[in-house]
């Protein structure tokens, strides 16, 4: 394959890199650029979408990196992912005082390592995706320097991402010591037929420090703190992109590289959902703070995605995707919201905070009721979508108690988000909120649309979408 | 005419979108703006609400009672193997009439009572009716799920914003006890889905599963149906709901969305899992019969009148379920006809107790007494939804109750003893309710200037009151439209148990 032809297949990721540089340099000599700067970079973001959406697909760089539907169909949905937490972000900022014009281009090269990630086809440049990737979310977690717990989440969540960097690199390198390659479809080869002691021995540190990256319980435990800590916008962004990015990579790893050790691993995915489940359906009642609650929520929502992969197939990984394109939709929707809040310059982040919102504000309300009622499962919201695929491939896989574990686990935390309804429409007002910035309330709005009704109709086109990325990985 | 089960159906929505615009096209700020609001909101509410009954009608009309099958279908491909599928059988087709005509007089109750927030009161009637009218008409699992969980939002919020004192406690239970059973239900309809490879209610009628699977998904389904009936020792939650909801609320509550339990019972238990069925009779006999008896000596012993009636539904729901699971065309015949005859009859009852909470803002019963002195017309109302609570013959409590028991006595004659005992105890707490509040001397002076029915009253009260009569004397106008349907749906059921 010719050089040229590698390239065109890492067009979205030269976009990306490219505009990102560009970007640096308009910044440094123009740090006020202000509203063409952020369009600018929504349009890298736009570019990237729609190079990743028609570009050529193949393997290049001697099997390193894969441009397939499945790579194309989560870059898609990271790229948009990102590109709305830009203008989110830039005004929140903007109001607090904080003139950076760097946010917009680490949100770039974050999109760009993800982006990586889901093209990855071996041990190399996945760990370069992931590296990439979270060296820009450790920056972005930091990004409001005057505030001491945004600080301490930046660093934080560096000593712990750390952490997790150096499971999975002894586990890539334990794997490729034991398979000899670092190419998954070489390590399929290796593999086929069940994994021998040492190369599962890699499989679990990698499936560990992956669990860590998306938050998954036993290594959810840096999640609440991070997500309380740093800034509402930066949250919004990092608990959506990133997570599809990680699972993406996840299921690439697991049905390209390791699909001869099944029954293997699938054991070590289910324990690790129900964990997720289960932690995030109990530790969540007791929180007050609500991106505490939502740090919860999606350790448990990340749960299920795994059960989906976990049931394995091309439905469980269809069912995976789809899962988190709905999920991002919630999450991203729930902390624009938040970010569009504040009562006398204050961010509004306890759930007591949000008593009597629906007098006051009744259009956000109206918006994070349906993220609650979406995040509870509750049809005809997207949420409820996204489990009904998860838990149709995990009963269709044979996996009935992990489901129905998992069915009961979204009682229990459907008490927590009913919590939130109940304070937003029945408790009595606390007084006015300042006006919403313009940005985050359409695109809370928007989304909440996005949530119920639109989902109804637009699931018929990602049902063929997720159904082709799922086939992309050789199983159906 | 098809589509007129998605009119009837969407019907409310045109409501909800009205009234959403008169919220935007008024100005809050000018004088009085806000009462001539909640004035618009009310009469479109009303206004919808007996546009969808005369729909509903319509729809009755319509039905041809010869045909067992669904009629008035809607088919049309979603996503997934899903299908938007609409239809109603006899089964079904008169709980729609039941939903639109309930609905103008909750409507009409809460005109005066219902001073704060009234648009989204009324938007949250509107979507309600939506929600159950398309549960009994959805024809595919996962539309009927949508159905029937999302109307647990409207109803949670309806007790939640607009309730006694206790509300919140009382919407969190009544959310988390249906969520629970419901998760269940998911569970089963997903595994059906990947099994049948289909989610077409008709289809999967007649998809033979095996029966140890049988067993499995009709414990899931009744975990759901049980909890929404609700059945003891799984009803709990209706006593507290039902006391902290406004009058409309427990109107909507008893009057229809506990009959989602028992037409699932019929749609989904006995066709698709006749063995499981069969194999569990005895169990849903043995519940349904201490629902009978013991939740009737504790509604003896209630003091607050709504807990009371709250509680006789429990028992006469019990009745329901008994001729459900006696699995012959008499005992089926006499659950549909219980359900729509509890529901005029607890839907007016609640109302009864309504008229006196308006005046008097307790529930109190030893709070009242001697209330004929000043409230004859009241006294009269009240007496005739007793008696049909009881069962009098002559009113449509009568029919249900005899014919449940008639069919039960078939299939389990013990069963049918045991629950006879509780025509009796029925009638030993209602009177005892109507003596204690109707009759007696005039003791308390807060009740010296009690008024009778206003013409707003009489207005609700009066159809509700044709209807008990005309269902008591002329019970074949619903068998005619329900026989054949449930002939079909018990000789599907025998051949399938082999008997």
């Amino acid at each position: 394959m010719s050089f040229s032809h590698d390239l065109g297949l890492a067009l979205p990721e030269l976009i990306l890199a490219g505009s990102a540089m560009l970007l640096l340099v308009w910044g440094a000599f123009a740090p006020k650029a202000g509203a063409p700067f952020t369009a600018a970079s929504i349009l890298a973001l736009a570019a990237a979408a729609i190079a990743a959406a028609n570009g050529p697909l193949g393997r290049g760089f001697a099997g390193g990196m894969v441009a397939d539907q499945a790579s194309a169909f989560a870059k898609v949905a990271i790229y948009a992912a990102s590109a709305v937490c830009i203008p989110l972000g830039q005004r929140w900022f903007e109001r607090r005082g904080v003139r950076n014009f760097e946010f917009p281009i680490l949100i770039l090269l974050a999109a760009l390592g993800m982006g990586m990630m889901t093209s990855a086809g071996d041990l190399i440049s996945l760990y370069v995706g992931v590296e990439l990737q979270s060296l820009a979310l450790y920056v972005l977690a930091a990004m409001h320097r005057d505030n001491a717990r945004a600080s301490e989440a930046g660093l934080k969540y560096f000593v712990l991402g750390a952490l997790s960097s150096g499971l999975l690199l002894y586990g890539a390198s334990l794997i490729y010591g034991f398979a000899g390659s670092t190419l998954f479809t070489d390590i399929a080869g290796a593999v086929h037929g069940g994994a021998d002691t040492g190369v599962l021995f890699g499989l679990v540190f990698l499936i560990c420090g992956l669990a860590f990256k998306v938050s998954a319980a036993p290594f959810h435990m840096w999640t609440p703190d991070v997500y309380e800590g740093a800034p509402t916008p930066v949250v919004a962004f990092f608990a959506a992109a990133p997570k599809l990015a990680a699972m993406v990579l996840f299921a690439r790893v697991l049905t390209e590289g390791f699909a001869g050790a099944v029954a293997q691993w699938s054991q070590v995915l289910v324990l690790i959902a129900l964990a997720s489940v289960v932690v995030g359906a109990f530790a969540g009642l007791a929180q007050k703070n609500l991106k505490r609650l939502w740090a919860y929520s999606s350790i448990a929502n990340v749960g299920y995605a795994i059960l989906g992969l976990a049931a394995g197939g091309a439905e469980g990984v269809q069912a995976m995707l789809v899962f988190m394109v709905l999920y991002m939709i919630d999450v991203t929707g729930f902390f624009a919201c938040l970010a569009a809040l504040s009562r006398d310059g204050r961010d509004m982040e306890t759930i007591e905070d949000m008593a009597g919102l629906f007098k006051e504000r009744p259009a956000i309300a109206l918006a994070m009721t349906a993220f609650s009622l979406s995040a509870l499962g509750l049809p005809p919201f997207s949420g409820f979508w996204a489990k009904f695929y998860v838990f149709k491939a995990a009963l269709n896989a044979g996996l009935a108690i992990p489901a129905v574990i998992g069915l009961v686990g979204s009682v229990v935390a459907a008490y927590y988000y009913l919590r939130l309804i109940k304070v937003m429409w029945f408790d009595p007002a606390k007084g006015p909120t300042d006006a919403p910035p313009m940005e985050a309330r359409a695109i809370a709005l928007v989304l909440a649309l996005f949530s119920f009704p639109v989902v109804m109709g637009a699931l018929a086109y990602l049902d063929p979408l997720a159904h082709a990325a799922a086939a992309a990985f050789g199983l159906a | 005419m098809s589509g007129l089960l998605s009119l009837v159906t969407f019907a409310p929505l045109i409501g909800i979108a009205a009234i959403l615009l008169l919220r935007f096209a008024v100005n809050p700020r000018a004088a009085g703006a806000e009462a001539k609001a909640n004035d618009a909101a009310r009469w479109i509410a009303l206004a919808t609400t007996l546009a969808v009954f005369a729909l509903s009608v319509l729809l009755v009309v319509k039905f041809d009672p010869n045909n067992p099958g669904f009629q008035f279908v809607e088919d049309m491909p979603w996503f997934a193997g899903l299908h938007y599928r609409m239809g109603v059988d006899g089964i079904s087709v008169l709980f729609v009439p039941l939903t639109a005509f309930l609905m103008p007089l909750c409507i009409a109750a809460s005109w005066k009572t219902i001073e704060n927030r009234v648009l989204e009161y009324m938007i949250a009637f509107l979507a309600l009716e939506t929600l159950v009218i398309g549960v009994f008409c959805a024809l595919d699992l996962v539309l009927f799920y949508i159905f029937f969980e999302f109307g647990l939002v409207p109803m949670f919020l309806i007790i939640g914003v607009w309730g006694g004192k206790n509300r919140v406690y009382a919407a969190y239970k009544f959310f988390l006890y249906t969520l629970l059973g419901s998760v269940l239900m998911l569970a089963a309809i997903l595994a059906m889905i990947g099994i049948a490879h289909t989610s077409s209610i008709p289809e999967l009628m007649t998809f033979n599963f095996s029966p140890a699977l049988q067993t499995w998904l009709w414990l899931a389904f009744f975990a759901s149906f049980a909890v929404k009936m609700p059945m003891w020792p799984v009803h709990t939650w209706l006593p507290d709901a039902h006391v902290e909801a406004p009058t409309a609320g427990s109107v909507i509550l008893a009057g229809i969305l506990l009959k989602l339990g028992g037409y699932g019972f019929m749609r989904f238990s006995l066709p698709m899992f006749p063995d499981a069925s069969a194999q569990f009779a005895p169990l849903v006999f043995a519940l349904s019969v201490i629902a009978i008896v013991y939740t009737s000596l504790v509604a003896f012993r209630q003091t607050d009148i709504k807990k009371l009636i709250a509680y006789s539904s429990v028992a006469h729901m019990g009745f329901v379920t008994m001729g459900i699971f006696s699995g012959n065309a008499v005992g089926e015949q006499g659950a549909i006809y219980q359900m729509l005859s509890h529901g005029v009859i607890s839907g007016a009852l609640f109302l009864c107790v309504g008229v006196v909470y308006d005046r008097m803002h307790t529930r109190e019963i030893a709070f009242y007494g001697g209330l004929v002195t000043r409230m004859p017309w009241y006294a009269a109302v009240f007496m005739l939804f007793t008696m049909g609570n009881v069962g009098l013959p002559g009113t449509s409590g009568f029919v249900g109750e005899i014919l449940t028991m008639t069919g039960t006595y078939q299939a389990s004659t013990w069963t049918a003893l045991v629950a006879a005992t509780g025509v009796i105890l029925s009638a030993v707490y209602a009177l005892t309710l109507y003596r204690r509040v109707v009759f007696g001397e005039l003791v308390n002076p807060a009740l010296a200037g009690i008024t009778d029915l206003d013409w707003r009253e009489v207005a609700i009260f009066a159809p509700l009151v044709a209807a008990t009569l005309i269902l008591g004397v002329q019970p074949n106008l619903v068998f005619d439209l329900t026989q054949s349907s449930v002939d079909h749906l018990v000789a599907a059921y025998n051949a399938a148990i082999g008997r």
